[in-house]
């Protein structure tokens, strides 16, 4: 009893700071009551409305009195955003129209009217849109995310080409994770053999190689990758200076994909040799000898006795690289350029640039439902209570 | 300084540390946001300075690169810093739209330099619902003579003709600007750019004609970085605002040419914040800047254009150099003749699906 209540702060930390926070995101992703609240007439007239015909007047009236109200609470904008991001184009019917009806006499017939100030008024598809972006409750932002959306009349299909971006950059995300992971194994895996089996001050030095990247600052390590990469860094200088390359044709390294992999593969290379380290610093040499003596070769003896013991801490150490990589943000945003940039880079437009919340929340989810799938699978494949993390 | 005179010091820097408070909290002050480099110099002489010598509020100079996310951030968390900004028009229609700035005030706004009330002296469209216009500046296309010596890039067409003129070209990266470039060196006349960009078919037009250099295309962000970049020589042409090019040639002596053929002019817009911390300051710097006075002596730093009519008889020499502004500016008849002017309106409604458009475009 008494260890779990000294536990008890720990826990109200993580709940405030990581399992809260979490929860309203994902809430955000498929609750966003901004149009219901200001458009509430208008959405009610439009629940009786049979989709398929032009409204009637009422539903114009009440539209134009309640767009002209959110114009004056200086909502109207963020409105139109949110109307837009259901079908593109209608922010500038909603902003144009509300600019020509403000202060002109309440004409005879609102539907005439808005209908003469854009023909989009009297399509059927911008009420529909009107009606989803009053949804209080929503998958939107989980469709857009996967680069599909809602056909005006009910039903899924794909974005258009020209508009597909998130899925291409989930696929790219996701092999330069694994490839980066595959990096981190075969760099990690021979430094890791070394200090697990040289006397142990030379182990020591080694291990502090190691740490001491592992100590320093991410953006330290990241802007150093920045000097030795660009066209004028220290690489291509010593390129050039030996006649390597011609001087005008240095070698675009950085501010693309290569710059970061070899980045994000520098800094996530210590959490692969640690867990490597701490396995086979378990495994006592005396089982090569023997596989040895008894007549194995040395790649046999790796292959059937060595190999299979580390296998925990190379589990431990892919999962580790694989879900970090995954969502890493400010390596690519630093060296990636254009090319370079994952999924988490798109979290970070939408958050900070866009600000769609929701579509960013929705991406999160996305992500954190996939790295659960994968754990899933990883789990089937290898047993998460076989992997040793140190 | 000796030891016996830095403690107290430190005592006083943790002092104001531990409360919050910097000694220059203490003067009125208002935080000013621009676009950095030679143009925000070229503002801190012309009326910054004076506005501190004459009213003895301090101006806390911030730089950014136009767009709304930073201000909306301000205002929806309630955490407002940010007291009077210079903008791009576009963003500040949109701003005043969705909220985020104060409603202009046209009482604060000074008579012209012939007496003429302030709304018929401001060219016609560059007051709107929450800004002032205040310069003319325009996004044309630099290139560095020392790399073109022999045959000299003059039209839109040669920024994207890879053939006739090699090597890698600095762009803005945003959608804004680049579509129309790409329409216009694609051959669409001058009038029809906007029509086209209303439809899918010239949207694929302009993506189409950035796909012909967009390997070849170094991505800026900062006005202040395309002088800098054809400098370097890491491209051999860049898209710029007018001003920085014409600061580094008579300043730095840069070998750099201006290509007015197909300029996008547009007009600055200065805005107050809304819920700015510091907004009696604020009103004040406003009126003080936008008086015809203030936006000619931005002209005697930087070749940009007073939005003011009474303003552009007034527009003299570089003082400095004492080169004579007028064929630099971007309104200049023969420069204008060949430009466009930008739509803001069409770009307010339509910013967010053509930033997603372009993003993916980037990614393909």
């Amino acid at each position: 009893m008494r260890p779990a209540v000294l536990v008890l702060p720990l826990a109200a930390f993580i709940a405030v700071t990581f399992v809260a926070p979490l929860l309203v995101m994902l809430g955000r992703s498929v609750h966003d009551p901004m149009v219901a609240d200001a458009l509430p007439e208008t959405l009610g007239l439009l629940r009786s409305w049979d989709g398929e015909r032009t409204p009637p007047e009422a539903v114009f009236e009440t539209m134009a009195r309640e767009l002209l109200k959110a114009r004056r609470e200086k909502s109207l904008g963020r409105i139109a955003t949110r109307v837009n991001r259901v079908q593109a184009g209608l922010r500038s019917v909603l902003m144009k129209s509300v600019r020509r009806l403000r202060g002109a006499h309440p004409p005879d017939s609102w539907r005439e009217a808005m209908i003469a100030l854009d023909p989009k008024w009297g399509q059927t598809r911008t009420w529909h849109a009107i009606r989803r972006a009053g949804e209080r409750f929503t998958l939107r932002h989980y469709l857009h995310a996967l680069d599909l959306d809602q056909a005006p009349g009910g039903g899924i299909i794909r974005q258009p080409p020209d508009l597909r971006i998130y899925l291409p950059l989930l696929r790219r995300t996701l092999a330069v994770s694994l490839g980066i992971t595959l990096l981190c194994l075969l760099l990690g895996y021979p430094i890791a053999y070394l200090i697990a089996n040289a006397p142990p001050h030379r182990a020591n030095l080694l291990l502090l190689l190691v740490l001491v990247p592992f100590w320093t600052s991410l953006l330290v390590r990241t802007t150093s990758w920045i000097v030795l990469l660009q066209t004028q860094g220290v690489i291509n200088d010593l390129l050039a200076a030996v006649g390597l390359i011609a001087d005008d044709q240095r070698i675009s390294m950085i501010y693309n994909m290569t710059g970061t992999v070899v980045a994000m593969t520098h800094v996530l290379l210590p959490f692969m040799v640690l867990p490597l380290f701490s396995v086979m610093r378990t495994i006592p040499p005396l089982y090569m000898s023997a596989a040895a003596s008894l007549g194995a070769s040395f790649l046999q003896a790796f292959r059937r006795v060595y190999w299979p013991q580390t296998l925990p801490g190379v589990a431990a150490g892919s999962l580790l690289v694989f879900i970090l990589a995954i969502g890493y943000y400010i390596t690519p945003a630093l060296v990636g350029g254009q090319s370079g940039q994952l999924i988490s880079n798109m979290v970070a437009y939408h958050m900070q640039q866009s600000l769609n919340w929701g579509l960013a929340a929705a991406l999160g989810g996305v992500l954190l439902g996939g790295v659960f799938l994968l754990y899933l699978v990883f789990n089937r494949l290898v047993g998460v209570d076989r992997m040793r993390l140190g | 300084m000796t030891l016996h005179r830095s403690i107290p010091a430190a005592f006083l820097l943790l002092a104001t540390a531990l409360t919050g408070l910097t000694p220059f909290a203490l003067a009125e002050s208002v935080t000013v946001v621009s676009w950095g480099g030679s143009y925000a110099r070229a503002c801190e002489k012309a009326f910054h300075e004076p506005f501190t010598a004459e009213t003895g509020i301090e101006i806390r100079l911030e730089d950014y690169n136009g767009g709304l996310a930073q201000i909306r951030a301000q205002v929806e968390t309630g955490n407002v810093h940010w007291d009077v900004v210079d903008m791009e028009m576009a963003d500040a229609v949109r701003g005043c739209d969705e909220g985020l700035l104060e409603p202009l005030d046209l009482g604060a706004l000074a008579p012209g330099a012939d007496g003429k009330p302030a709304e018929e002296d401001f060219y016609p469209g560059s007051l709107t619902e929450c800004g002032v216009g205040t310069l003319f500046y325009s996004t044309i296309y630099a290139y560095n003579l020392e790399r073109f010596p022999g045959n000299r890039p003059s039209t839109i067409a040669d920024f994207f003709d890879l053939e006739k003129f090699p090597g890698r070209r600095g762009m803005r990266r945003t959608p804004q600007v680049n579509m129309e470039f790409a329409l216009m060196a694609d051959g669409v006349p001058l009038d029809q750019v906007y029509a086209a960009l209303r439809t899918q078919e010239g949207l694929d037009r302009a993506f189409r004609k950035l796909d012909t250099i967009k390997d070849h295309i170094v991505w800026w962000e900062a006005g202040a970085q395309p002088p800098q970049m054809l400098a370097d020589g890491e491209v051999t042409m860049s898209t710029a605002y007018n001003g920085r090019i014409f600061n580094a040639q008579v300043l730095e002596n840069q070998p750099f040419v201006i290509v007015w053929d197909g300029q996008l002019l547009d007009t600055g817009q200065l805005v107050i914040v809304a819920g700015s911390p510091n907004l009696e300051a604020a009103r004040k710097f406003f009126s003080f800047s936008t008086t015809v006075r203030s936006l000619v002596a931005v002209g005697r730093y930087i070749s940009y254009s007073p939005a003011r009519q009474s303003g552009t008889a007034l527009i003299s020499t570089h003082l400095e150099t004492g080169v004579d502004m007028k064929p630099h500016m971007p309104t200049t008849p023969e420069n204008a003749a060949r430009g466009l002017q930008y739509d803001w309106e069409w770009w307010s409604d339509h910013i967010d699906e053509m930033n997603l458009r372009f993003i993916a475009w980037l990614l393909r």
